[in-house]
């Protein structure tokens, strides 16, 4: 089923955004949780005060590659604030020295050995106040011995390339890992036969999530029960309970993990830090609580990186442009440790959907995955586990052929989508496609735009030398982590708990184990609820990001929080609507089979009269008198979801860009986005998503790069020299949306947190791309500052690494 | 939150006071104004002075823009937001607004300052560039009193100006020419950006020539300030495209950008050309009342 009308009935005006509605049930309604942020009223992690805390700052290393000879750190502890000054050595007496991240490989809490990438933690400071700390870091005089880093990932595998993981026994070279998905043998035949095939590098370089709050903790250790409090920036407390549990040896009942209002995470609040590690360390040893708060430049220099794939891509077709094959080598830059957060046996994580939303013949990739002298990472940036760089690799190198074959790459895409019937879809690469209905949202995202008559306006400016590009960008993600059988981070199976009480008067808790960083949980879960209950989501208190108080659950990141916790939600409350429907039973004196539910009620079929609301329920489960035989006294639930398969929404983008001839600058026009996230429950938060992740794609495409010198220095240590976009970079959004269910969620619901930044930057660089096509472009790198496009255009276009 | 190293704070009460405080306190001592190249700088701990002179309160002495028949004497801490804002300083000097519309973003240009812009003198700012193009002179004080030196000897490099120990810059002054005008382009990778380049040009017309003309470069080199080249190419010429280029190119020649993240060296001096060209057509129209308001 496709339906490509609003389903609300009313559509927003510029009077009326229709968003403070309040719907019991889906539908637009403003967040519950802004309230307390526009009043500046949030409790983020660096709002935790407690008495008797100090404060730890990190000493990191100044180069990227270096032996360490000696540390002196007599100065530092002679501060009169100073109370403790922890290096690697002393770590390394108690084990704590290393700690695994997320892929299985592990990473150094403090240095031991030698440092791997610049600003890796040496040693750190507990004082007094955060100032004092920070000064007694320049008292500590650390002696490096120089190693010459490796920084150019081409050359990471080079015999001369000095050994960065010598602390791995028999390590002979920088591989990480190899990878292949796909049929190679089936995708050579294909190639070897085509009419056409198209080759181009297309790199996807290193960005950060920097999310505006960084990251951070406080650590308590109670000094009687011996309890842990960890208040952490953290988009997943109970996977990091279960690991602090896992590594520290102290009992898991004995950690409480609170994600209190977080300030943004991308993915860049998936992993385990050191800094965590060392605030849990240094309350454990000093007994007082402590606060460990990242500067923006920590933050941007050694926190998780997402991205940095170099990708030979290569798409078989016919004359007449009929795709055949895709096949891909990529070569992976994983920094010093392997913290890629992804489900286990996707060490490149879902990045086997570079096939895109084609119906082709065969496709193969094999991955080169190597270490480099930069700080470590492969976070799932906004990117659906690495979905972002599949869809751009497979958008792009569509675009090449569309180049090459002379043919409009709007047509082209129409030309190869899957069909509607053909799903459920299996791809060539084993993934297999929940639902799709792609015309449609293409045609859609055409209409909108106006297409034809923009292909028109360019045909004029060309001609008087004007640059315009028209770039789109067709994409379909896999989100939703993920079915058990599959999928578990650390050994821990992606399935989500939730637990939901009704309370006497008619109100309701429900506890989720994912945790909002801006997504709107509050709003969401409770709007679940309501549409399952009947119970305006102003009732429903939704409680997430404590441990101690919430079902256990792999947390959110990937898109997952709505395709597994939202079906959670819904399963939870459909329980609670069986027994209610029961006990409504006894207080209708009616069977089961002839009361029917009416939203908030249960009527007596054919005598609406006859009925009882949900609270009129609620206070019978918990009141007196007799309920039906066999039930329980209360009105409460808890399921825990094993989704059986990813969902796979998808979108149409198109952007329309003008280039200034003169200086290569590029203004975006226009941006229309059609996005298919399944059953929508709140379009305002959904286009609030969208909104977002289309900012970032332009980030990414126009100005975004963590880049490195040839020591392995970081280049981009402020958000003076790390661009983020603003306002001022971006068009108005104009979004629509049609809606192709999930098949096997109950509320056939899929993921939007993601989408837009998956499916923006090909959008953006294919317009670019086409703006240049008067200079015989194909292919430009991102990020498409002034300058690389300029350089493009006098035909020195070079790779950004 | 990035923290700066321990310092001593002092408000000064009056210009004397400042001065006053400059000597006693010695070459550990900075001034603050606006404090948006200083503290940034003392956060990331490339600065760590030992005394801190705050001179926010001396808005009576030192936050002005006068503007009399043949002069325009702007105060030291006169504020980016003023300078942007200002209806009078556009219609005289349209430079500045063309500029100040593209410097920062509206939390910098509230406090940030001209003096504090002028006296970073980094390589990257904009103000310098446009004081360069209309020829302004910098008054100096210190403990024996006022002295005025032009922005060519005002700038010494990057990060260093005429500006001694124990003195500080008070004001800006700038001639006013009849039937003269001014313009700005810069390129900048996003709002708020440093430039990847800049140029700003001035220019007096005598009837159908260029009577007098100046062009000031940011971002494409160290000390690139009065350009005579330039301003003889320009002198007595009709205004032209081939006159545009041809000083455009002489921009280009004088400038010796790096390749950074910003762009690389060939681009920077494309743009030195490219910006050149277009603050001349701008100021040249506007001085001859043929601009149409396009932006480029
Ligand atoms: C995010 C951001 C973006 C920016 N973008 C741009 C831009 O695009 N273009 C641009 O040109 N600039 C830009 N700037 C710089 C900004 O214009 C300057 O930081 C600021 O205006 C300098 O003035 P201030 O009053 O803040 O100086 P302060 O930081 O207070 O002082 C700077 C230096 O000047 C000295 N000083 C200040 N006043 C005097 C005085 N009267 N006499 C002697 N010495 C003095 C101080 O001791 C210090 O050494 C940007 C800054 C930021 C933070």
């Amino acid at each position: 089923m496709t339906v490509t009308d609003d389903n609300t009935n009313a559509v927003p005006t510029p009077d009326n955004n229709l968003n403070d509605n309040k719907p019991v049930g889906y539908g637009r309604m403003l967040r519950k949780e802004d309230p307390r942020f526009v009043r500046g009223l949030g409790q983020y992690c660096d709002d935790v005060e407690l008495p008797g805390m100090l404060h730890l700052a990190i000493l990191r290393s100044p180069m990227a590659h270096a032996r360490i000879v000696n540390i002196d750190k007599s100065a530092a502890e002679a501060h009169p604030k100073v109370k403790a000054v922890i290096t690697g050595a002393d770590l390394a007496e108690q084990g704590l020295a290393w700690m695994p991240t997320l892929s299985n490989d592990v990473q150094a809490v403090l240095a031991t050995d030698k440092v791997r990438f610049q600003h890796q933690e040496v040693a750190f400071v507990v004082a007094e106040d955060r100032y004092s700390a920070r000064d007694a870091l320049e008292l500590i005089d650390v002696e490096y011995e120089y190693i010459k880093p490796v920084v150019d990932v081409r050359k990471a595998m080079d015999p001369e390339s000095a050994i960065i993981r010598d602390d791995l026994e028999g390590k002979e070279d920088n591989y990480c890992f190899k990878w292949e998905t796909g049929d190679k043998e089936a995708t050579e035949a294909v190639f070897a036969n085509a009419d056409v095939t198209v080759k181009e590098e297309v790199v996807y370089p290193r960005v950060h999530p920097a999310p505006m709050e960084t990251c951070g903790c406080v650590a308590d250790v109670d000094r009687v029960s011996g309890k842990l409090t960890l208040w952490s920036t953290t988009q997943a407390p109970h996977a990091h309970r279960t690991v602090y549990a896992l590594v520290s040896g102290l009992p898991e009942h004995k950690i409480r993990v609170i994600a209190p209002d977080i300030g943004g995470g991308f993915g860049n609040k998936v992993p385990i830090y050191p800094g965590y590690v060392c605030a849990i360390v240094a309350s454990l040893v000093i007994g007082k609580p402590v606060k460990w708060m990242e500067d923006r430049t920590e933050n941007l220099v050694s926190t998780g990186f997402a991205r940095d794939y170099v990708m030979q891509g290569e798409i078989a077709a016919t004359k007449d442009g009929k795709i055949q094959a895709i096949r891909t080598h990529v070569l992976a830059d994983h920094g010093a440790f392997n913290g890629t957060a992804a489900p286990l046996k996707y060490p490149a994580g879902f990045f086997g959907v570079f096939t895109g939303s084609y119906d082709i013949d065969a496709a193969y990739c094999d991955m080169d995955a190597v270490y480099t002298n930069k700080a470590p990472g492969g976070v799932a940036y906004a990117c659906s586990f690495r979905i972002t760089e599949a869809v751009y690799l497979v958008e792009r190198i569509v675009d090449c052929l569309a180049y090459e074959l002379d043919m409009d790459p709007a047509e082209l895409r129409l030309k190869n989508f899957i069909q509607p019937e053909q799903f459920p879809y299996e791809s060539k690469t084993g993934w297999v496609y929940d639902s799709g209905d792609y015309e449609p949202a293409m045609r859609k995202a055409m209409d909108m735009i106006g297409y034809d008559d923009l292909r028109a306006e360019q045909a004029e400016k060309r001609a008087k030398g004007e640059l315009m590009g028209i770039g789109i960008s067709f994409f379909t993600e896999a989100v939703g982590a993920g079915p058990r059988k599959d999928m578990d981070i650390l050994g821990l199976g992606m399935a989500d708990g939730c637990e939901l009480r009704i309370h006497p008067t008619g109100k309701a808790v429900v506890r989720l184990s994912v945790k909002t960083q801006g997504q709107g949980h509050e709003t969401t879960f409770a709007q679940i609820i309501a549409e399952e209950l009947g119970i305006a989501p102003d009732d429903i208190d939704v409680v997430h990001g404590d441990t101690d108080n919430t079902p256990f659950g792999l947390g959110t990141y990937g898109s997952r929080s709505t395709p597994v916790s939202g079906a959670a939600a819904a399963l939870v409350a459909r329980k609670i609507r069986e027994k209610a429907h029961i006990i409504s039973s006894g207080m209708l004196e009616a069977s089961v089979a002839d009361i029917e539910w009416v939203k908030g009620s249960f009527q007596v079929k054919g005598d609406p009269e006859k009925s009882v609301t949900i609270q009129d329920v609620a206070m019978r489960a918990h009141g007196a008198g007799d309920l039906p035989q066999g039930i329980e006294g209360g009105l409460d639930a808890s399921v825990c979801y094993n989704p059986d398969n990813l969902t796979y929404p998808f979108g149409a983008y198109i952007c329309v860009v003008d280039v200034d001839p003169g200086t290569a600058e590029v203004k975006v026009r226009r941006f229309v986005a059609v996005d298919d996230c399944g059953t929508q429950i709140n379009p305002m938060i959904i286009e609030g998503q969208v909104h977002g992740g289309l900012t970032d794609g332009v980030g990414m495409a126009l100005m975004e790069m963590i880049s490195f010198d040839e020591e392995g220095n970081c280049l981009n240590s402020t958000l003076m020299d790390y661009l983020i976009p603003t306002a001022m970079e971006v068009p108005d959004w104009e979004t629509g949306h049609t809606v192709t269910p999930s098949p096997h969620h109950p509320i056939g619901a899929k993921g939007i947190g993601e989408s837009a930044t998956v499916g923006s930057p090909p959008a953006v660089v294919n317009a670019v791309v086409d703006a240049l096509k008067p200079y015989g472009i194909r292919h430009a790198d991102m990020p498409l500052t002034p300058s690389r496009v300029w350089e493009a255009m006098q035909g020195n276009h070079t790779p950004p690494i | 939150m990035q923290v700066p190293a321990p310092f001593e704070y002092e408000r000064a009460t009056s210009v004397d006071h400042a001065i006053e405080l400059l000597n006693r306190l010695g070459s550990e001592a900075r001034i603050i104004a606006g404090g948006h190249s200083l503290l940034p700088m003392m956060k990331l701990r490339m600065a760590a002075p030992e005394y801190i002179i705050d001179i926010n309160d001396l808005s009576a002495e030192l936050q002005y823009i006068n503007i009399s028949d043949n002069e325009i004497r702007i105060g030291a801490l006169t504020r980016h937001q003023q300078l942007l804002e200002s209806d009078e300083l556009a219609a005289a000097l349209p430079i500045f607004r063309d500029a100040e519309k593209v410097i920062a973003d509206p939390v910098v240009r509230n406090k940030g300052t001209l003096g504090g812009s002028l006296c970073q003198a980094d390589p990257s700012e904009d103000l310098s560039a446009v004081c360069d193009a209309l020829d302004a002179s910098c008054v100096i004080k210190g403990l024996d009193g006022e002295r005025m030196v032009s922005m060519h000897d005002f700038h010494r490099g990057p990060y260093e100006t005429a500006v001694a120990d124990g003195e500080m810059l008070t004001e800006v002054r700038i001639p006013l020419r009849p039937n003269s005008s001014s313009a700005y382009h810069k390129v900048e990778r996003r709002a708020g950006d440093w430039a990847v380049a800049s140029a700003g040009a001035a220019v007096t017309m005598d009837g159908d020539v260029i009577a007098d003309g100046r062009v000031g470069l940011c971002a494409v080199g160290p000390n690139l300030t009065n350009i005579e080249p330039i301003s003889e190419a320009l002198r007595g010429q009709a205004p032209s495209e081939e006159l545009y280029a041809r000083v455009g190119q002489i921009a280009a020649d004088n400038s010796s950008p790096n390749t950074d993240t910003r762009g690389t060296a060939a681009y920077k001096t494309h743009l030195a050309k490219e910006l050149t060209i277009r603050s001349l057509r701008k100021a040249v129209a506007r001085a001859t009342g043929t601009d149409t308001g396009a932006v480029a």
